[in-house]
């Protein structure tokens, strides 16, 4: 081998390694480039269908492994105010709707969903961030509802509606009033930015209610929201296809380790997907809907944090 | 001298008198330099992923109150954030390099800076992606290689010491610690410790690498509830993940060493075209 030829090998593998460094963010930026990664995601998707069956439950854990303290993630206290007055009545007033492409749409108070055969199970639950908490969760099997309201043949997804707001459309941060909220960068940043936040600006009776773990609804002052804000609220939502919705374990959940749901987890319902991260894992449902497509809903990707580039399929 | 067990290599010598041996199967070349920048990738990626969390701990879940590592920022006496490494009950300052970084002339609080990590900024998102896709390419290009190296021989070859390099293990140790490198014949195989190192690495390290990173992915634990098991539970294999991510870093520098003082020149062209020199005869016979 000529010198030449060993230079050229040399010069060669250091533009490649520069390129890749260097390239690799501005490659990721592209349209391409967000395609080309993604593929990662529908490989991953297809491969664990392949290895589950749509009743292959989650491990499920004996009660002594029960966490003790199940870390509140994302919102913790919705700052809306129609949440707020349903929080200040301990949810007496509240109802789920269950619609769309269904036979029977139903409105299902929480006296009601508690007289439906329930669920309980011991999980694990996974962050995207990394950490995981074990907790034991009571509920209605989705399955149950869905089965109750019949779904029209055109279903392939179900749609979470959630009561919180986590920013404004048009990027609007500011809520008001006090009440302020902020623009996570990923579902596992938000509570510390919440907290951070609550420190940095007190805000009244919310922040003290934020750090201090809530055993039961209602607790404290809520405070109502901006007076009257005219922009669109961007709230929470997910989705889940119905390999996932007719598990066993798939649950809307309003039990947290025997007790009422705190608003902090979720109350007065949260969705229970066991073998998915807890992103998926929607607190404060309002509303299932049945659709076709997941097209028209938020950025069409599925879900707040899914507009925001996460994967649909939160599966790994 | 022992005689090296007969290969089944092309070999040649060029008109200077120089023996060259056909070292590196193309199919071994090209998954080598797949691995190298699979590797890179996924441990740039694994690190922002990390910085998501930046804490590791043992069992199922998070003992948040107890990591067995963390790496944080906080406030020193003199009022001055600092970085620091946590582990058991021992703490660091790494001010600069973990827990507290220059990002673009500021000081950000992150754990593993960003010129370690991919992307640069705090991004999680895109980091699993990154990750996701190349711990595909990471199980494909393994998968190749191994195939290829079992009905090849090839694996055998470099991963197994043959019997007269277990029973001069002591002399080959000395040898390789001395950094003398062998020349003509008994260079056309490897070492005894180069092959348990691959060994080790090749169908330890790795496979359990894959198995820690799926050990966290709730759907395939729901498939596969043995799986988390055999780390200890998901935070476990979590850490698992991670001290195997910083072995495969050590052999990599250890490697890159070894390939430098060893004769760059040498192990290049033979990692890049497959011939590897042997030497001049008239200095073989001189040993």
């Amino acid at each position: 081998m000529t010198l030449h030829r060993r230079k050229l090998l040399t010069v060669g593998a250091g533009l490649a390694g520069t390129a890749l460094l260097g390239g690799c963010d501005r490659f990721a930026g592209t349209e391409t480039g967000r395609r080309t990664l993604k593929v990662g995601e529908d490989a991953n998707l297809y491969v664990q269908r392949l290895l589950m069956s749509p009743t292959t439950l989650a491990r499920e854990f004996p009660a002594a492994m029960i966490s003790p303290w199940f870390k509140p993630n994302g919102t913790i206290d919705p700052p809306d105010r129609e949440f707020r007055a349903l929080a200040a009545k301990k949810f007496a007033d509240f109802k789920l709707t269950i619609d769309g492409l269904v036979q029977t749409p139903l409105s299902l108070s929480l006296e009601d969903l508690r007289g439906l055969p329930g669920r309980t199970q011991v999980t694990r639950h996974d962050c995207v961030e990394g950490w995981s908490c074990i907790g034991q969760w009571s509920g209605v099997p989705l399955a149950e509802l869905l089965n109750r309201a019949g779904l029209k043949p055109q279903a392939r997804y179900a749609v979470f509606h959630c009561a919180d707001t986590l920013e404004y459309a048009g990027g609007g941060l500011e809520g008001g009033d006090g009440a302020s909220l902020w623009r996570p960068e990923h579902p596992g940043s938000v509570r510390d930015g919440y907290i951070q936040l609550a420190a940095a600006e007190d805000w009244g009776g919310a922040s003290t209610a934020t750090d201090a773990p809530k055993d039961d609804w209602g607790q404290g002052a809520p405070e109502p929201e901006a007076p009257e804000d005219k922009r669109t609220p961007i709230r929470y939502y997910e989705s889940i296809d119905l390999f996932d919705a007719f598990n066993p374990q798939t649950i809307l959940a309003y039990d947290l380790n025997g007790k009422p749901l705190p608003v902090s987890n979720g109350a007065p319902l949260r969705l229970r997907v066991e073998r998915q991260l807890g992103y998926k894992q929607a607190k404060y449902v309002m509303r299932v809907e049945l659709v076709e497509s997941l097209a028209g809903f938020g950025q069409g990707g599925g879900g707040y944090w899914e507009d925001r580039g996460y994967e649909w399929y939160a599966g790994i | 001298m022992a005689a090296a067990p007969a290969l089944e290599a092309p070999e040649t010598v060029d008109a200077s008198g120089r023996r060259w041996f056909y070292r590196h199967p193309v199919v071994i070349r090209l998954a080598h330099w797949i691995n190298a920048v699979v590797l890179l990738v996924l441990l740039m990626s694994g690190l922002q992923i990390f910085n998501a969390h930046p804490a590791l701990y043992w069992g199922a879940v998070s003992t948040f109150d107890d990591p067995a590592l963390a790496i944080t920022s906080e406030q020193g006496r003199d009022g001055t954030n600092r970085g620091v490494v946590t582990i058991g009950s021992h703490s660091f300052d790494t001010t600069g390099v973990l827990g507290l970084s220059r990002e673009g002339g500021t000081a950000v609080d992150r754990a593993f800076p960003s010129w370690a990590t991919l992307p640069a900024d705090q991004d999680l998102t895109t980091g699993r992606r990154w990750h996701f896709l190349f711990a595909w390419f990471l199980v494909i290009n393994g998968a190749v290689y191994l195939l290829y190296g079992l009905f090849s021989g090839q694996l055998r070859r470099r991963l197994i010491p043959d019997g007269d390099q277990i029973r001069d293990f002591g002399g080959s140790v000395k040898e390789h610690l001395l950094l003398r490198f062998p020349e003509g014949e008994e260079a056309k195989r490897y070492n005894v410790i180069q092959k348990l190192t691959y060994f080790v690495v090749v169908l330890g390290l790795l496979p359990a690498m894959v198995l820690a990173g799926l050990a966290m992915s709730p759907g395939v634990d729901a498939a596969w509830h043995w799986l988390p098991d055999l780390f200890g539970g998901r935070q476990s294999a979590r850490t698992i993940h991670f001290i195997a991510a910083g072995l495969l870093v050590l052999f990599v520098v250890v490697h890159v060493v070894l390939v430098l003082v060893s004769g760059l020149a040498n192990n290049m062209r033979g990692m890049l075209t497959g011939w590897f020199s042997l030497g001049r005869p008239e200095k073989e016979t001189a040993r």
